[in-house]
């Protein structure tokens, strides 16, 4: 589904991103770890064009690496930045309503799925996005990508801030995608997450992925961990 | 007293609202883009001089059809092969594209249809009184400016709050990073923002053409108040922009029709001056004279009490 290889990013002179490869299958949950300043969310961005990509980004065969963000976003990659990006004015139904491509009759999600999902949202659909606490934000920030039928979603972070309960919320959502069919690159700093849903993962340091494997081989991989993750 | 407050409030309810159609496209390029469009202006003289050359060939009606069309699809296009290349450059960049567009625009209208006044008519369908007031005519023209430039605030305003296009439109002014990752061209958007800016524009340089004159001036005679309303109103706020144009206008309006000025209110003050006081010329100053002075010194008060403007909170 998605295949990064050699990828470069800078930011100005600084050499961010220093060949970055991974893969992501269809289906599967990946998960993209390390401490902060190592280039996770880096990597996010210069996968959605946000940031210019030296090096080859595979998406489905076709190659995306220097197209613009909205072309990305259309041919099935989706994204769910650290920062929620909620538009404040906007209702919770607006919200989701942006998330809409047009072409959202076939599409695996609709608002009633969401509202489903989390009835909270529901109870606040006619609510600006802006007075909804943090966990509610996150949510309409992943359903609000939904929408739009991503074949694959990277999602930025998504606990950081987070009480435990909605944490949990959180863990059943990306089940609940992944049940549908599509595929997850879960970024992250904590492992607990990361460990009880991802298939494989990659470990990031100063720029590069250091480990590959699986949640049960990091688990047994202590020097690993105490090199690149725990703080 | 009433018929001059009646016919002053309709005149300055006339004035307003095309002063609106014009502040509207101008508020909502500044959403966007955050740069004044000093060229604005000019694109409503393109709308009256298009409609001007049209309307002789197939009539009032296929001008203000036709005009709108040709000068949003012009405004598109200096917004894809012009604003979005020197967006890179900065502001300043863009204010000075915009001046020299204005300049530009300004001798390529003298140049293809001279320096004269054109005899823009109003059509014939709409040539009679739609109503009389105590021996006063309202025309037909006057009511239609009122009605098409409420209509078109109906409908920005229905599609900017109520449709998917207007809610990307309000998302891609504020968070266009966002948007574009949720799949939506946000620089096609910026286009036709720009080009139903500019065409909003021509629909008033088309109406307001026949009564206020055809002429290679029109834009500096109305550009300087729009620009006062957008600032008044509050940079890059619709409702306040719309509050703005009322304001200025009925201001205006009242000021022309007031029989009163500085003798009135000296003597009610108590206060008696000699006719051969050198200030002589400031003490018989009547509102009529002044009037067209008011926006500006609106303008000051706006910005001495509150800065934003009306409606406005950009603090930057």
């Amino acid at each position: 589904m998605l295949k990064v290889k050699d990828l470069h990013a800078y930011y100005d002179k600084s050499h961010i991103l220093q060949g970055v490869n991974f893969e992501v299958g269809a289906g599967e949950i990946v998960s993209l770890l390390g401490r902060n300043g190592v280039g996770r969310s880096t990597t996010v961005k210069t996968l959605m064009g946000e940031v210019t990509p030296h090096g080859s980004i595979e998406f489905k065969g076709e190659e995306i690496a220097g197209l613009k963000a909205f072309e990305i976003a259309q041919r099935g990659l989706g994204c769910v930045p650290e920062n929620r990006d909620i538009f404040p004015t906007l209702t919770v139904r607006q919200n989701l309503v942006l998330g809409l491509k047009g072409k959202h009759e076939s599409s695996r999600w609709s608002i009633d799925d969401m509202f489903q999902m989390f009835p909270n949202l529901a109870a606040r659909a006619e609510v600006a996005g802006g007075v909804l606490s943090g966990g509610e934000q996150q949510m309409l920030c992943m359903c609000r990508t939904l929408m739009g039928d991503p074949e694959l979603i990277m999602i930025d972070e998504p606990t950081e801030g987070l009480a435990p309960k909605v944490v949990e919320q959180i863990g059943d959502l990306l089940q609940e995608i992944a049940s549908r069919g599509v595929s997850i690159l879960l970024v992250e700093q904590k492992l607990s997450i990361a460990l009880k849903i991802s298939q494989r993962l990659y470990v990031m340091g100063h720029g590069k992925i250091v480990y590959e494997g699986t949640p049960a081989s990091l688990m047994e991989a202590q020097d690993v961990r105490a090199e690149w993750l725990e703080v | 007293m009433n018929e001059v407050f009646i016919f002053a409030t309709l005149n300055g309810l006339v004035t307003g609202l095309l002063l609106f159609m014009l502040a509207s496209g101008l508020t909502l390029i500044f959403s966007m883009m955050g740069v004044l469009n000093f060229a604005h202006a000019s694109f409503y003289m393109l709308g009256a001089y298009i409609a001007y050359t049209v309307s002789g060939y197939i009539g009032f009606w296929g001008g203000l059809l036709i005009a709108p069309l040709l000068v949003g699809a012009l405004g598109a296009g200096v917004e894809r092969y012009g604003l979005r290349r020197v967006h890179s450059y900065g502001h300043v960049a863009e204010l000075i594209f915009t001046f020299g567009l204005a300049f530009l625009i300004e001798e390529l209208v003298q140049f293809f249809w001279g320096r004269d006044t054109k005899n823009y008519q109003t059509p014939e369908l709409l040539d009679f009184a739609l109503f009389t007031l105590f021996g006063q005519e309202f025309s037909a023209y006057r009511g239609f400016m009122i009605a098409i430039s409420l209509g078109i605030f109906a409908a920005l305003y229905v599609v900017l709050t109520r449709s998917r296009v207007g809610i990307i439109i309000q998302a891609s002014i504020s968070h266009p990073h966002t948007v574009a990752n949720l799949g939506h061209n946000v620089p096609f958007i910026f286009m036709c923002v720009f080009g139903a800016g500019t065409a909003l524009a021509g629909v008033a340089g088309v109406i307001a053409g026949p009564v206020l004159t055809t002429f290679p001036g029109m834009a500096v005679v109305l550009g300087s108040i729009v620009y006062i309303i957008v600032v008044i109103g509050g940079l890059g706020s619709l409702p306040g922009a719309f509050i703005a144009s009322l304001l200025v206008g009925l201001l205006q309006s009242y000021a022309i029709a007031a029989d009163a000025g500085m003798p009135e209110l000296l003597e009610w003050l108590g206060v008696s001056f000699e006719r051969s006081h050198p200030l002589n010329d400031l003490w018989t100053l009547k509102l009529p004279q002044i009037a067209p002075v008011l926006p500006y010194l609106l303008l000051i008060l706006v910005l001495i009490f509150k800065p934003t403007g009306l409606m406005g909170n950009r603090e930057e």
